[in-house]
């Protein structure tokens, strides 16, 4: 019952997570989006490639499976980073004729993305043992 | 839509569409092949509720469709689908030593989202171009 109950509230928690995480994806892509006239879909490509960075970090630095781990990484940073905005947007781009940009931004996204997850367990690796690894 | 409006209707997508998301996620082992499908259905999804969600229509109706669009698109498949689980996955692969397996995993993520993504586009515009043919007074 007790672990029912404690799924529920860690449930809870993502959910909110996740809530804050959209909004801020949205802020910062309007952000972006009031600034940048190119075709390139860079808010999105910003909000991906910073939320796998923090992630990677994150994962290094917080206990698997713990409340922290499940509020920041599963909902914030799962509600902030999107795949199917950016494959939405790859998908537009071709249709609109633009196959360089699709392509560069398609590719572009995974491959930075996945480079800034690992440098981000690489940089939490840094850290000194014991320390916020502990949180849990 | 004011900014705050807009803001609240995408957070309330996202909480549900996160939650959705760990739902299925834990219903499941958590495995790549989860990941994966949790990322292609929502890259379905959303587009054919963008392609739903365009056209015309009058002032109120446009507005419906903004909010719609912000709690579904934005909001709910958003917050469905991630971009940073999926490139933690493959970097952790690669760091373990498969790179082979982790190319794969981002290879077959791409071109399948791809592929649902223009299967919604060209799904819904045939619904939509279907129900305006059918509308009593279509042209």
């Amino acid at each position: 019952m007790s672990a029912l109950v404690d799924d529920v509230v860690t449930a809870l928690w993502v959910a909110l997570g996740g809530g804050v995480g959209a909004a801020a994806r949205y802020a910062l892509d309007r952000a972006v989006s009031a600034r940048w006239r190119g075709r390139f879909p860079l808010g999105t490509f910003l909000v991906n490639v910073s939320g796998s960075l923090a992630l990677g970090l994150f994962t290094g630095l917080l206990v698997d499976g713990s409340l922290p781990l499940s509020l920041l990484g599963v909902g914030a940073l799962g509600g902030y980073t999107t795949f199917s905005t950016a494959s939405y947007d790859t998908v537009r781009l071709a249709r609109e004729r633009h196959f360089g940009t699709a392509l560069v931004y398609g590719l572009g996204t995974m491959f930075v993305t996945v480079a800034a997850a690992a440098l981000g367990l690489w940089l939490a690796g840094l850290w000194p043992a014991g320390g916020w690894s502990t949180v849990g | 839509m004011r900014f705050p409006a807009a803001v609240a209707w995408v957070a309330l997508g996202g909480a549900i569409g996160t939650y959705a998301r760990v739902a299925v996620t834990e219903a499941f082992a958590p495995a790549l092949a989860v990941t994966l499908a949790v990322n292609v259905l929502g890259a379905f999804l959303l587009g054919a509720l963008v392609t739903g969600f365009e056209g015309g229509g009058n002032r109120d109706g446009g507005r419906r469709r903004q909010r719609a669009r912000l709690l579904l698109g934005t909001g709910f498949c958003g917050g469905f689908t991630t971009y940073s689980l999926i490139a933690l996955q493959a970097a952790t692969l690669a760091r373990s030593g498969d790179g082979s397996a982790a190319l794969a995993y981002c290879v077959v993520t791409l071109v399948l989202g791809a592929v649902a993504t223009a299967l919604g586009v060209v799904l819904a515009a045939w619904a939509r171009n279907r129900a305006r043919d059918r509308a009593p007074g279509a042209a």
